[in-house]
């Protein structure tokens, strides 16, 4: 009963949380995604707008591409790019895709330094999770190839994790929570943003956006999700560069140095 | 000198572990709203705690009394013979489990869902698969409790000879077995990577616990645990893992969380229990012991005795559950997953569960009857044991 109370609780809290995201006019799915907004700031990022040239890597499995002809187009890195030159107009904005369809955690942090020096980018979108999780890998080794591959990135290249998907059909034969977790925890503990992709489809699937049900062979839900995913994590990679020029300025202001003064128009 | 084994039926232990039962099959069905209800939600420990303490009590109190009774040779054959049966059930499972996952893998296809269908690459291997299985190395999700509960009551015999001569020694050996484990990342291999979900070597503790409660250390740390002080920290201490809970559902909260504390705190770890979960246990325990007493009058009521019933007949119910919970999501699946359907699949459930202890209970009812005066002899499900 008490738990009960407790849920009739939490629940408005959430809503309201909630409730920004969907008063922003924006098409239903990134308005029903949930709360999406930067905890860190994206400062390598910043920097590369700044200097007019973005470039952002993708590493990830078969979860962050799309099968045929076409899919790496449709796929959500591709995507990504589209939204992220539409939002920065005269940056030019680079998406290079790493995906092995089958490579563990601790597999894609072991090539992180060399991804690192083929591209150069500011930014590395890591998608991991559901090859461990399949594997069953020791959640703990799961979380040490996550610490090993920002390690790599750390202070160079900002760094933004990507977890799951939410895979109605699959849900109760992958079991999820403890990589779900170490997902969490790393990010906390590299102060790196985390896309919660599983929590967004779950909400797409439950405010009937998308059919993830669907048993089909078409591709077309399977590309609009991932255009979401694109636009989304666009959104969430300029919060990241706004948070990072907020604290630029509020540093810079601190300071109080006379050189700053250009920066102050930031605020 | 053998400890006295307290008689009389404890009706809590039954309800708990009912109403355990419940919660584990309601955490089982992902994407359930219902499963909001669960304690697991708030705080750091859930269901799988209360069922491996009570199942750690119930077995002491039984075989603890065979033992002194008719030995350590006749005790530790039934025990065995016990953990057989989960085994013989946990393969039972597993052969539904394939089943319906053979089915879905057949039938289902969607090009965003490339990367999950990797899940049924075992099918393309039965020969492997099976014999993993059987092994208890393969285990696939949600089907973690029972290997832990054969291979505890595998490991029991020695454990309960000793609690019956040396209680705090086994106690204090069953402690460091836990610390060892912790302290150089003992685990059981699963197949086809890593460890096994639940460490018996971890779990074991609260297992033990649970037998050296009933063997009479609840009795000896009763005063202690009633205690106003204790009993306080107890109360404080679930508001914390509360508080902590909300953090996990409302991300904005987590920024009051210093640093350095989450980072001491993080991850916690439920493959190897958790000492902040293990605590969270005690706390619940704690405070439950104080408000509900032994001779609480809700243990009679209408209201309490479905979760009794189920409760005292654990291991078919914790099976009908886990099976359920695959019948459920999958009728999620296939029919709708609307919160309606959420709530009717997760209320018919229990219905389900109810229904067939009360089926179990008769069957067992009208075989006594058939026996006439001799009585089987009790067995681990009769939580608080024949008087």
């Amino acid at each position: 009963m008490k738990a009960l109370v407790i849920a009739l609780v939490i629940a408005p809290v959430l809503g309201a949380l909630a409730a920004p995201a969907s008063a922003a006019e924006e098409s239903p799915c990134v308005a029903t995604a949930g709360p999406m907004q930067a905890d860190f700031p994206l400062r390598q990022v910043a920097a590369a707008i700044d200097s007019k040239h973005l470039a952002v890597t993708v590493v990830g499995t078969a979860s962050s591409t799309l099968p045929g002809e076409n899919g790496a187009a449709k796929a959500y890195p591709a995507r990504l790019g589209e939204a992220l030159r539409a939002r920065f107009p005269g940056v030019d904005v680079q998406v290079t895709a790493h995906t092995k369809a089958r490579d563990n955690a601790a597999t894609m942090a072991k090539d992180m330094q060399q991804i690192l020096a083929a591209d150069k980018p500011a930014l590395v979108i890591w998608q991991a999770g559901t090859v461990d999780a399949m594997l069953g890998v020791d959640p703990d080794d799961f979380q040490s190839a996550l610490d090993d591959g920002l390690d790599v990135l750390r202070g160079k290249v900002d760094a933004v994790l990507v977890n799951m998907q939410y895979s109605p059909r699959t849900d109760a034969m992958i079991a999820l929570g403890a990589y779900l977790d170490a997902m969490r925890y790393a990010a906390m503990q590299h102060e790196t943003l985390l896309f919660d992709r599983l929590n967004v489809m779950k909400n797409w699937n439950d405010a009937g956006i998308f059919n993830l049900h669907a048993d089909t062979k078409t591709i077309d839900v399977a590309e609009h999700v991932h255009d979401c995913i694109g636009r989304l994590l666009a959104g969430l990679i300029v919060d990241g560069v706004e948070v990072a020029k907020a604290n630029n300025a509020t540093n810079n202001t601190g300071a109080a140095s006379p050189d700053n003064k250009d920066n102050k128009e930031t605020h | 000198m053998p400890p006295v084994i307290p008689s009389g039926r404890d009706l809590r232990l039954d309800l708990f572990r009912g109403l355990a039962l419940w919660l584990i099959f309601l955490d089982h069905i992902p994407s359930n709203v219902v499963s909001w209800l669960t304690i697991r939600n708030y705080g750091f420990s859930d269901a799988t705690e209360i069922f491996v303490f009570i199942s750690g009590y119930t077995a002491a109190f039984v075989y603890g009394r065979e033992m002194n009774e008719r030995g350590v040779v006749v005790a530790s054959a039934r025990i065995l013979k016990r953990a057989w049966q989960i085994y013989v059930a946990h393969i039972f499972l597993f052969v539904i489990y394939m089943a319906e996952i053979a089915y879905v893998a057949s039938t289902f296809d969607n090009p965003l869902y490339s990367e999950e269908m990797g899940v049924f690459n075992f099918l393309k291997q039965p020969d492997v698969t099976m014999v993993q299985a059987m092994l208890l190395k393969f285990k696939p999700a949600n089907m973690d409790v029972l290997p832990l509960y054969i291979v505890l009551l595998g490991g029991f015999p020695p454990m309960l000879w000793l609690l019956l001569r040396r209680s705090t020694l086994a106690l204090v050996a069953s402690v460091a077995l836990y610390a060892l484990t912790w302290r150089f990342d003992w685990n059981f291999p699963a197949y086809p990577n890593g460890t096994w979900v639940f460490n018996p070597l971890a779990w074991q503790l609260l297992f033990c616990f649970g037998a050296w409660c009933a063997l009479g250390g609840a009795e000896r740390i009763a005063p202690f645990a009633r205690s106003r002080a204790v009993l306080a920290l107890a109360a404080a201490y679930l508001v914390f893992a509360f508080a902590i809970a909300l953090t996990w559902y409302i991300p904005h909260m987590a920024s009051y969380i210093p640093r350095w504390f989450a980072e001491w705190m993080y991850p916690i770890d439920k493959t190897n229990l958790d000492v902040l979960r293990f605590a969270h246990f005690l706390a619940l325990a704690a405070l439950t012991v104080r408000y509900v007493p032994r001779d609480w009058i809700g243990l009679d009521s209408r209201l309490t005795r479905p979760a009794i019933l189920c409760g005292q007949h654990s291991l078919e119910i914790f099976c009908l559950g886990v099976f359920l919970s695959f019948a459920g999501h999958f009728a999620m699946v296939e029919i709708s997953d609307g919160i309606g359907m959420q709530v009717l699949v997760s209320v018919l459930g229990i219905a389900v569960m109810v229904a067939t202890a009360g089926l179990i209970k008769w069957y067992k009812d009208v075989e006594g009857r058939k026996h006439g005066p001799r009585r089987a002899p009790p067995n681990a499900d009769l939580a608080g044991g024949e008087a």
